[in-house]
């Protein structure tokens, strides 16, 4: 490194922030002159501004963009109709992609709330909670890239010698042969998502477990006292009170699910039929450059996670309703 | 313990004094617990077993992690610093990561600031402020929480590189960045991207002030502009927290958006090299473990500390959401 590379990154920065209190500062003057004269629309204008902007520039225009690039060829300069979308459920490749997603949406989303829910309940009010906890939690700090790493050295696999990688030294240890875990469709899947569910649990437990602190113990004694047991409480009483907050769980690992690209990129790069939609996206558009397939493919993460958007719509309604 | 006595909901009596509870059941019961034990200690070791093997190979010297799994450490150990120093500083082939950490600290900084900043006055807005269309605006912004970035990737890098134009018409000349400027599109990406969130957080824990505050300061005769500095903002500091350390760990551990707006590899993120390091797996893999530590050890610490308002922040958006 020079010193050329330090001054000319922090002397952006410096501008950057600058530039930034620069805009602040005028915003809240524009406010200010708006609020004496009581004109409270323009205020909210003001305040509002920066973010709708920011959000219709780079959010709304874009996505409206990407639909209408879906129905373009690979560089955008003829309209193919529906052909991307006809690639995309009969090309193997896509067909596999799709499938691979279906899997994640399903078993990621699943697996993260029930391991959640079991620790948070196995732990709850055993000694050393918050550590059990916090161990868990650890890994939400922690990069998908960082999360994929450690896990591709679990994995690792050595044709000959010494294992490396941990899950091969267990399989060795017990007397097997070592297997070369990521190139072994479709279990590779699998180990794949292992990774987000590793990730995803410490925030279900969290959730979770701040939930079930608020089941009422007097339903629970009652029941426990009525002859109930220990399983039955936990699926009678337990489980119907914080239905609410898996529900959450769930719908929220599922967004993330969805969007995942990042562990796919590093541990496989979606090779060996682990491709999934949100990175067969990218690799599509900026490592292919195809353009029309890629906005094809985030077109079609987008309709999965339309029903969610429905569903949070209605609950907030429901909610306001309530409220008043 | 005498039995009958005993109140039912003390520790020490997690059932009530048991009339007829068969052998059967005790054995359950006992197993049960001792099961749950194991499982939670299971649980908890796949946990950070994993972590923990990453931390001590990024300390092995690299031939040592060619040759042997972690674990030998423990019969032969042996450790070294200079795979670190080798990743940070070297001027040779996957060294020189140094300056990608910078990167990563002069992009985190405004891609925190500047969308808290902006969710904040947005907030406030729409739970303060009467006007017509807020209910569907909000509403917009909350739905807009869901949609993949993914969906807006292609053309707001577009956006960047040849400007906005609508037919022949230019509202928008191409920002034309090289460099170290491609960073700005970096911080304009999270800045965009961070902001349906953080409205809707601050947007909850705003609207939960006491309506009375607000009206007195009405009274009192406070603009808008001045109630948003002088009574909102500080008693919502807890909440900014928890949404800057939200952003802060979504920018630093960010890989797509720097990958994809980040320009040439001297200017994208560590997160962004590291990931491209990881999927490509070439004869520097050895160097991985030191090179993710660096990019894994700051948002760690920052998540240990301040955990607490973390966990406010995920609570408040999930029990409402």
């Amino acid at each position: 490194m020079q010193l050329s590379d330090l001054t000319e990154r922090f002397g952006l920065l410096a501008v950057g922030l600058v530039v930034f209190a620069a805009v602040l500062l005028a915003l809240y003057g524009l406010a200010e002159l708006a609020s004496r004269r009581n004109r409270s629309r323009v205020v909210a204008a003001v305040f509002l501004a920066p973010a709708v902007i920011f959000l219709l520039v780079g959010l709304v225009y874009p996505a409206v963009r990407t639909v209408a690039m879906s129905f373009y060829n690979g560089d955008g300069t003829e309209f193919i109709g529906l052909d991307n979308y006809a690639w995309a459920v009969s090309d193997p490749d896509a067909l596999q992609t799709l499938i691979n997603t279906a899997l994640w949406i399903v078993i990621v989303p699943l697996l993260s709330t029930a391991l959640g829910l079991l620790y948070a309940v196995l732990i709850d009010g055993r000694r050393g909670e918050r550590t059990y906890k916090a161990l868990v939690f650890l890994p939400m700090g922690i990069s998908f890239v960082g999360a994929s790493i450690i896990w591709k050295f679990v994995y690792q696999y050595e044709a000959s010698g010494d294992q490396t990688g941990l899950l091969n030294q267990i399989v060795v240890w017990f007397g097997n042969d070592p297997i070369n875990w990521l190139n072994e469709a479709p279990w590779n899947n699998l180990l794949l998502m292992v990774v987000l569910v590793w990730i995803e649990v410490g925030f279900a437990t969290v959730v979770l477990s701040a939930a079930l602190k608020g089941v009422p113990t007097e339903i629970v004694e009652a029941a426990r006292i009525d002859g109930a047991s220990p399983a039955e409480i936990f699926w009678n009483v337990t489980v119907p009170s914080i239905r609410s907050a898996i529900v959450v769980v769930a719908v929220t690992v599922f967004i993330a699910t969805l969007k995942l690209f990042d562990i796919v990129r590093a541990m496989t790069g979606g090779h060996h039929g682990t491709d999934v939609l949100a990175h067969n996206m990218w690799d599509q558009a900026f490592r292919l450059g195809n353009d029309g397939r890629g906005a094809t493919m985030a077109v079609l993460l987008f309709l999965l996670v339309i029903p969610v958007v429905i569903y949070q719509v209605r609950n907030m309604r429901r909610q306001e309703l309530e409220a008043r | 313990m005498s039995t009958g006595t005993t109140s039912p909901d003390t520790e020490a009596a997690p059932k009530p004094p048991t009339i007829g509870e068969s052998r059967g059941d005790r054995l359950r019961r006992v197993l049960g617990s001792r099961l749950g034990s194991v499982l939670a200690i299971v649980i908890a070791a796949v946990w950070t077993v994993p972590t923990l093997g990453l931390f001590i190979s990024s300390l092995r010297p690299e031939d040592d992690i060619r040759e042997t799994g972690w674990w030998t450490i423990f019969s032969n150990p042996s450790f070294t610093l200079d795979t670190y120093n080798y990743v940070l500083y070297s001027t040779s082939q996957g060294g020189g990561l140094i300056r990608n950490l910078i990167n990563t600290v002069v992009i985190t900084i405004p891609g925190v600031l500047v969308p808290v900043a902006f969710a904040a006055m947005a907030a406030y807005a729409l739970a303060w402020i009467d006007f017509r269309g807020r209910n569907l605006l909000y509403l917009a912004i909350f739905a807009l929480q869901v949609v993949p970035l993914q969906l807006a990737l292609i053309p707001l890098l577009s956006f960047f590189s040849q400007g906005l134009h609508i037919g022949s018409v230019t509202i928008m000349p191409a920002w034309e960045l090289s460099g170290v400027e491609t960073i700005v599109q970096v911080w304009i990406a999270h800045s965009i991207f961070g902001l349906p969130l953080a409205i809707f957080l601050l947007h909850n824990f705003m609207r939960e002030l006491p309506a009375d505050v607000m009206e007195a300061a009405r009274i009192d005769g406070a603009s808008h502009s001045q109630i948003f500095r002088q009574v909102v903002l500080p008693l919502v500091t807890p909440a900014l927290a928890s949404i800057g350390i939200f952003q802060f760990l979504w920018v630093w551990n960010d890989f797509l958006v720097g990958r994809t707006f980040g320009g040439g590899e001297s200017t994208r993120p560590l997160t962004a090299v590291l990931g491209d390091m990881a999927g490509t797996w070439g004869f520097s893999w050895t160097r991985l473990p030191a090179a993710a530590f660096i990019a894994i050890i700051v948002p760690l610490v920052v998540f240990l500390l301040l955990q607490r308002y973390f966990v406010r922040g995920l609570l408040a958006g999930s029990v409402k959401g």
